[in-house]
């Protein structure tokens, strides 16, 4: 469940303005040489912002890039998640295109409002879970690049203390905390998480503020569910271990960052795409992971020993291949009741509504 | 690991988390002090944020970017004073619109800044005095700017309640009629109040952009500009309390996060509220005392002056 909600309203009419009457003037260009499909784009935040919006819109270039010939794109970002949204989204319907992506958890229910009133637009919402006639939705499985980080974090922590930072305690948070604990104390059965929230996406000053509380406290490795790279830096002046989320935050902490969790829209944009223009789309689900591309590890540190490297690439074969899910029973919940039976995986709903904490977890969910 | 091995680590990251805020209470009080209200404190900062952000990239010095960053701040504070005492626009109103202006102006300057990262001030070390158990680290392992923002509270003081010139601004934000009937430029000392008040905001949003969290992103300061309008209410508009309430605020806010890491069943929401909370109760305080509250508060505050009426 995403995403953030920022009061940028007058950012968003602005850029909104102006993305729009850029898009606009593309396509009454090419109106007249061929019929090109108009695809559009909806951000919470800035393409600037070399994380979340910042992933997305590489997919938008990808779909450029490749079929660049046959489609014009169009983005608005800085959108608000509410009725600002709904306005932005029935604009881009109003205006010719035939396929918009909603990038946001928030934009589920101006998605479907605007569906319903241009029935022959096909919508994209990532991270939500209702869908129409129109509305096909999509998401990462982030939880399993989550196993493969808590491998690595059980082999380099010496404290045996890692700190964690999320943003706010939903299932998808929560889901990637207990995916990484249990790979975590597989390889390292002494290590703790420690877990702060800080209630926020993006806020570069508390995200600091956090992993300076988690070091003091004794931990070694920082794994943040945020945005901001402000952890890694706090980390690398601490000569700590961090791992980056979104895209690849090495430049701000070297020394510090292990890899990062990176979202990678490209491959399925481009199939999306192309499926509209081949008439084959359908408003399915896509819920993709390792496997599919959508979910990635970025490039590990260098000062990694090469056996965790191998560990963690093995660990990424078996979750592509099947052989290992990331909530493999038997897994015991902070009472040390087993919640999944051996021999069974959690189930996908299971997943999505997690609001429980593994063992190894210190610490209570904020209800 | 001993819990009481954490008062050191949390006294330290106290005073740098109440640095900016310092900051920019301070600026302000002096602004208040001269009879005039800025609510722009959170554009300003941000302004200040992004400009000694790109100057430090740019130039590689930090003594530069802060001197931008204050000079930046100044020139946004000058386009509220240009508003409201020469063109006698609401305060209130033109406040909150360069609070909004700041925002984007910020935002768009910043454009080709996000995603570089820069290196914080260096952290004093003295042997044997860093080293100190408990009150080392917070005493003599900061940076420069955690200094001087505490160095300036002693200064705005002595200006205020000790030099001829702060008596002047005092009596300005007391009385705007009857100083300009002796003869003072009160449209002059408030201009010079409105750009100290910007200069010291952006010095606190630099601090934040250059050194706290050394990196430029959108809306960084996440309303640290307001919490420094309330510190003025909170301090009755005296420097010594603004520190104070700083402290303070910084303090709750980083023992929350201590509080949450140890895994006390706390609610997080409820601890993410607590330095707001604290600051809302103090004021309520403070205000059941309505004498005190009309003693120090400046009696001008607020209210448009033009020196034909």
């Amino acid at each position: 469940m995403n995403r953030r909600t920022m009061g940028k309203a007058v950012l968003g009419l602005a850029g909104a303005a102006v993305a729009l009457s850029v898009g606009m003037g593309a396509g009454m260009g090419s109106a007249f040489a061929q019929e090109k499909l108009k695809v559009g784009f909806v951000y919470v935040g800035p393409v600037s912002d070399h994380g979340y919006s910042y992933q997305h819109d590489q997919g938008r270039l990808a779909v450029e890039k490749a079929l660049g010939d046959k489609v014009t794109t169009t983005f608005v970002e800085n959108v608000p998640e509410g009725a600002d949204a709904e306005r932005v989204i029935e604009q881009l319907a109003a205006s010719g295109h035939k396929l918009i992506f909603t990038t946001s958890f928030g934009f589920m229910n101006p998605t479907l409002k605007v569906a319903k009133r241009h029935p022959d637009v096909k919508f994209e919402h990532a991270t939500g879970y209702k869908r129409a006639e129109n509305v096909a939705t999509y998401s990462g499985r982030f939880y399993e690049a989550r196993t493969v980080v808590g491998a690595i974090a059980g082999k380099m922590t010496k404290s045996n203390i890692i700190g964690y930072i999320g943003s706010y305690p939903i299932p998808e948070v929560i889901s990637g905390i207990n995916a990484f604990t249990i790979a975590l104390r597989e390889q390292n059965p002494k290590a703790e998480v420690r877990v702060v929230w800080v209630n926020s996406w993006y806020d570069p000053g508390k995200e600091a503020e956090a992993a300076k509380a988690l070091i003091d406290q004794g931990a070694d490795v920082i794994v943040q569910h945020t945005d901001s790279p402000a952890p890694i830096q706090t980390a690398q002046e601490r000569g700590l271990w961090s791992v980056g989320q979104s895209s690849d935050m090495t430049r701000f902490g070297p020394k510090s960052h292990l890899t990062a969790i990176v979202e990678d829209w490209n491959g399925y944009y481009v199939d999306r795409v192309k499926a509209v223009l081949d008439g084959t789309w359908k408003p399915i689900d896509t819920w993709g992971g390792i496997s599919t591309g959508m979910v990635e590890l970025a490039p590990y540190n260098p000062a990694i020993p090469a056996d965790v490297v191998k560990l963690a690439d093995q660990i990424k074969a078996d979750i592509v291949s099947g052989k290992r899910h990331s909530f493999q029973g038997p897994v015991k919940d902070q009472s040390g009741k087993v919640v999944i039976p051996e021999g069974k995986h959690a189930t996908d709903e299971q997943i999505l509504k997690m609001d429980w904490y593994v063992e190894g977890v210190q610490g209570k969910v904020p209800k | 690991m001993n819990d009481l091995a954490l008062i050191g680590p949390i006294l330290a990251a106290m005073f740098a988390a109440a640095t900016p805020l310092l900051f920019a209470a301070l600026g302000e009080l002096v602004v208040e002090k001269s009879g005039v209200l800025n609510l722009g404190v959170e554009g300003m900062m941000l302004v200040g944020a992004v400009c000694g952000f790109a100057v430090t990239v740019q130039t590689g010095s930090a003594t530069a970017g802060f001197l931008v960053a204050a000079l930046a701040g100044a020139a946004t504070a000058s386009l509220f004073a240009v508003l409201t005492l020469f063109l006698l626009a609401n305060q209130v109103a033109t406040g909150l619109a360069l609070t909004l202006f700041g925002v984007g102006l910020s935002a768009l300057i910043g454009q080709g800044f996000v995603g570089i990262p820069l290196d914080g001030l260096p952290k004093l070390y003295i042997p044997g005095l860093t080293d100190l158990p408990v009150v080392g680290q917070a005493l003599f392992g900061q940076d420069i700017m955690v200094y001087l923002a505490v160095a300036a509270v002693p200064l705005v003081h002595l200006f205020l309640y000790r030099t001829r010139a702060g008596l002047v601004l005092r009596a300005v934000g007391e009385n705007h009629t009857a100083a300009h009937a002796l003869g003072y430029k009160v449209l002059r000392i408030r201009f010079l109040a409105v750009l100290f008040g910007g200069a010291m905001a952006g010095l606190g949003g630099a601090f934040l952009s250059m050194d706290y969290t050394p990196m430029w992103a959108e809306n960084m300061t996440s309303g640290r500009g307001w919490i420094a309008l309330a510190l003025v209410v909170f301090a009755t508009w005296k420097p010594a309390r603004a520190m104070l309430g700083a402290w303070l605020f910084g303090g709750v806010t980083i023992l929350q996060l201590h509080v949450q890491g140890l895994g006390i069943d706390v609610p997080s929401q409820l601890l993410s509220m607590l330095p707001y909370l604290a600051t809302v109760l103090v004021l309520v305080l403070i205000s059941r005392d309505v004498a005190r509250i009309r003693l120090n508060a400046p009696a001008c505050l607020g209210k448009l002056f033009h020196p034909d009426a």
